[in-house]
């Protein structure tokens, strides 16, 4: 798999979810793998503006992740480019982020995909994540 | 705490075709094939499984032995691991972030509706 996609039902109108997503505010709340803090939220949110993004892990360690945002469509979709400061991944991916209303609120899909080359791109659009996941499941069996 | 770097890309290189795919899943199955019995489900030449096994072979997803006139190929897991490491540390990083956010999100939509919103 090039990808990894997440999907969650959250009970918030887009619209909200959309601000929690893209404010400093929203930012500062939920951004990092653990419950360490943000230490800094930077966002300009328009196609062709940045984000930067540092936080710190409960480990102690700092991480910090920067990117252009690539489409804005509030309340609906958001994409960006995504990438490690600090040399720690030199490559680039893409983040995709769908908002779509339903009854009780935001069905949000979340796509995170590496782009690190054309041939991985490729390889994304060959559709191998059928043959990594029969492999997958015999390694991790 | 994410970090991947060119052996990973020449894994994902290795996995975009199909015959390269269905030797792996091939020797998913079968501990050590001979070259001639991964050939013969193709109808392509042996040079061309050859240069498949090559390039599987670069990328580290699998061992070659010979053992007199036969090569015996066999799978080599660590640069699957690897993949599947970048992605379980991603999913972590965002299977918690989406839940704050969920929480988050649901706590303003409470607000605005208290406020009539």
């Amino acid at each position: 798999m090039t990808s990894l996609t997440i999907v969650r039902r959250i009970k918030a109108r887009p619209s909200i979810v959309f601000d929690a997503l893209t404010t400093a505010e929203g930012i500062a709340w939920w951004w990092g793998p653990d419950d360490g803090p943000v230490l800094l939220a930077e966002t300009d949110v328009r196609v062709g503006g940045r984000y930067r993004v540092r936080f710190r892990m409960l480990d102690g360690s700092e991480h910090e992740s920067s990117g252009e945002y690539l489409e804005v469509v509030w309340p609906n979709r958001l994409a960006m480019s995504w990438c490690w400061t600090g040399g720690e991944d030199p490559g680039q991916s893409l983040v995709e982020i769908d908002l779509r209303a339903i009854a009780e609120g935001t069905e949000l899909t979340f796509t995170h995909s590496r782009l690190h080359d054309e041939e991985t791109r490729r390889s994304h659009e060959a559709g191998w994540n059928g043959a990594l996941d029969k492999l997958e499941r015999h390694f991790l069996a | 705490m994410v970090n991947y770097h060119q052996p990973l890309d020449r894994t994902f290189a290795a996995l975009i075709d199909p015959t390269r795919r269905a030797i792996l899943a091939r020797l998913e199955r079968e501990d050590g094939a001979s070259v001639s019995e991964l050939a013969r489900p193709f109808a392509i030449k042996l040079p061309a499984v050859m240069k498949h096994l090559d390039v599987l072979d670069a990328a580290g997803l699998i061992t070659r032995s010979k053992a007199g006139r036969t090569v015996t190929v066999r799978l080599s897991p660590e640069p699957i691991r690897e993949a599947m490491d970048w992605l379980r540390r991603y999913e972590r990083f965002w299977s918690a972030s989406l839940d704050r956010l969920a929480a988050y999100a649901e706590g303003k939509e409470a607000e605005m509706q208290e406020k009539g919103g």
